[in-house]
């Protein structure tokens, strides 16, 4: 009998989608799912329109508004939708349904009960699949990993390179291996680990190679945890990280609008059990991280990979040998309007973002909601909102009750969307003041400009509501 | 898209790392339908100081930008390179670049160019005053001085961007490999092959 060279699960997924091999070491690519929203596609589907050329695979395309749209109710009493404030939103919007119907691609409407974040929606109708290639105009793409699937971001050329072929040419990526060991402690979430990870391997720590996060902690968590892990993935360097599918996956699949039935389920299934990483299989690159030191986790700079532990301190510049990185934290800190050796639980919080693609599923509201039942948002904090990942989300939530325990502690609860996590919709944080925010990136400007982002997770961004400042959600419990 | 054989010409000592995308274009800028015009929006928050380099007599228009590792991380939006260009920028040279930029850029005709910061740090120098060559056939930067950088760069980007390619046209000449894909894994993997269902909206 032949026996094969063991191969990791990113490798046996590559494998099943080579097109060509090309001398050179790149290889044409299938991709099996294409996400699309109204940001980065308008040049692809107009660079097509002007070469005459069709979108090739208009079934295995999605589009979704999400990063426009306002999170404030969109349709009226009378059931008709409100005009879209801003004319350039308005256009862009207008733009996605134009060419969504000109090529024939499916399209969710605006006020459609699956619209939402193109990263919740995907996985949430059984679009996204393990073991399938899937990219979207957008970096958090690496999201749908958490199913076991290849996927990752891609720029506007890249998009109109799909449409027209629904491949793409690629180099293929290192392999790299996240092992965590051991359990994590009380109170600690996908979220603290995953700032964790990137405050240990940095922002360019992944850069070129596809991240498979291993170890028990990954296998017991749920399909919504897994997500928030992957989707940060990309502020780790790495375009794709995926944990192997299991029967978490399989039963957070069953049965959802675009997964497979019957025989084609049980094929499925097979298959998918087959791609997990063989014994023996090598990472080009291995990092271990110890579970024990994940504390509740929170970001103090602009930069994803400024972490530090809520109970810690702001960082002294002086502490960094490297120049360059002396430097940008002295940048940092006087952008952040913070004093090093300053205590993290003493930083005064004036907003609360709870959504975006990393944080916005149905798990991410139970646990906010845990610490703010009975609750309500301090003096000092003046704008708290709570924006679900899409209108089936927001269904689940207030069909549990949800929506009330957040108005009633003084946040607002909103309609789907990008939201507050990147400033291009009237969602934003005022110049100069601080938000407590689940999304994913803290850069400069990334809230609005002057805006001083502090990430982390839904359960920690409730507990600064409810004490005005950064604070440790277990202290609360 | 016009060939690039070489760049030449001053470069911008910009020199600073983890130049994210939201700092290259800011959101706001993003909801533009076409490629044009976002040269006034790049690097927006830090042209807001007077003084930036951007702007001044003598770097504005230069076709290099020199920057530190990681540039253009974070966000996959290719306004990014579609802002440089408008800005005259076709190059950039820095120790390292983001996966997602550096594909961006040159599917718009920028030369990416990774040396070790070392090169870096002497280009910098040089740049302050002297113009930089990057010439991109023999895959080495020069300087007036006799500095010469030799660099490495993909083979099929290569050829792509010194003959001007159509990377979407190249792919479309391969449509009968992609059918037979297409075939195969419909007889395989039929549920892969065709999503099952239908969303009602």
């Amino acid at each position: 009998m032949m026996t094969s060279k063991p191969r990791t699960l990113s490798e046996k997924i590559w494998d099943a989608h080579v097109v060509e091999r090309r001398d050179d070491g790149t290889a044409l690519i299938y991709i099996d799912r294409h996400l699309v929203h109204e940001v980065t596609s308008p040049q692809a589907f107009e660079a097509l329109r002007m070469a005459g050329r069709p979108v090739r695979r208009p079934d295995l395309t999605l589009a979704v508004p999400d990063h426009n749209v306002a999170t404030t109710p969109r349709v009226g009493a009378d059931g008709v939708p409100f005009p879209i404030a801003d004319p350039l939103s308005a256009q862009q919007l207008a733009a996605l349904e134009k060419n969504t119907a000109d090529f024939g691609v499916p399209y969710i409407d605006a006020n459609a009960a699956e619209q939402g974040i193109v990263h919740v929606v995907g996985p949430e109708q059984g679009f996204s699949l393990p073991g399938a290639t899937i990219v979207c105009g957008d970096s958090h793409t690496a999201a749908h990993g958490g199913i076991g699937a290849m996927a990752f971001g891609i720029g506007t050329s890249e998009v109109e390179h799909v449409l027209a072929t629904q491949t793409l040419l690629l180099p293929q990526s290192k392999t790299m291996e996240v092992r965590v060991v051991g359990q994590l402690g009380p109170g600690i979430t996908s979220k603290d680990l995953i700032l964790h990870i990137i405050g240990v391997i940095g922002t360019a720590g992944g850069t070129g190679h596809v991240i498979e996060y291993r170890g028990e902690v990954f296998e017991a968590m749920s399909v919504e945890s897994r997500l928030t892990v992957c989707n940060m993935s990309i502020e780790g360097g790495a375009r794709a990280g995926l944990i192997a599918p299991d029967d978490t996956v399989f039963e957070y699949l069953k049965g959802r609008p675009y997964a497979p039935t019957g025989q084609a389920w049980d094929d499925a299934v097979a298959w998918w059990r087959s791609l997990a990483t063989d014994p023996g299989a090598e990472f080009d690159k291995s990092v271990v991280i110890d579970a024990a030191d994940v504390e509740p986790t929170i970001t103090w700079g602009t930069s994803p990979e400024d972490t530090a532990p809520i109970g810690g301190v702001v960082p002294d510049p002086a502490s960094y040998a490297d120049t360059s990185k002396r430097t940008a934290v002295e940048r940092s800190l006087a952008y952040m309007g913070l004093t090093p050796g300053q205590k993290l639980t003493e930083v005064p919080v004036e907003n609360i973002f709870i959504g975006s693609c990393t944080n916005s599923r149905i798990e991410d509201f139970r646990s906010a909601a845990e610490v703010l039942r009975g609750r309500t948002k301090a003096d000092g904090v003046k704008w708290a909102i709570a924006v679900p990942g899409s209108g089936l989300v927001k269904r689940q939530a207030e069909a549990e009750g949800l929506d009330k325990i957040f108005t009633d502690a003084g946040f607002e609860w909103r309609e789907p969307g990008c939201s507050a996590c990147l400033a291009m919709n009237p969602d934003k944080v005022p110049p100069g003041e601080r938000c407590a925010s689940t999304s994913n990136r803290n850069f400069v400007g990334r809230q609005g400009p002057g805006a001083r982002t502090h990430l982390m997770s839904p359960a920690m961004a409730a507990a600064a509501a409810v004490t005005g400042r950064l604070s440790d959600v277990r202290e609360l419990a | 898209m016009q060939p690039v054989r070489s760049v030449e010409g001053r470069a911008i000592p910009f020199g600073a790392a983890n130049v994210d995308t939201d700092i290259i274009i800011p959101a706001h800028w993003l909801k533009t339908i076409t490629r044009e015009g976002l040269g006034r929006g790049a690097f927006e928050a830090l042209r807001e100081d007077p003084d930036n380099i951007f702007d001044s007599e003598e770097f504005a228009g230069s076709p290099i930008l020199i920057a530190g590792d990681n540039f253009g991380c974070g966000s996959s939006r290719e306004h990014a390179a579609w802002a440089l260009r408008d800005l005259g920028i076709t190059a950039v040279i820095a120790p390292s670049f983001s996966d997602i930029f550096a594909s961006n850029a040159f599917k718009n005709g920028i030369v990416t160019v990774a040396l070790p910061q070392e090169a870096i740090d002497r280009l910098m120098e040089v740049a302050a005053t002297d113009p930089i060559t990057i010439d991109l056939e023999n895959q080495v930067v020069t300087t007036p001085f006799q500095d010469r950088f030799a660099f490495e760069v993909d083979p099929f980007r290569k050829q792509c961007l010194m003959e001007g390619l159509d990377e979407v046209g190249l792919t479309l000449a391969r449509d009968a490999s992609v059918s037979t894909y297409e075939d195969r894994q419909n007889a395989h993997m039929p549920w892969l092959a065709k999503p099952n269902g239908e969303i009602a909206a």
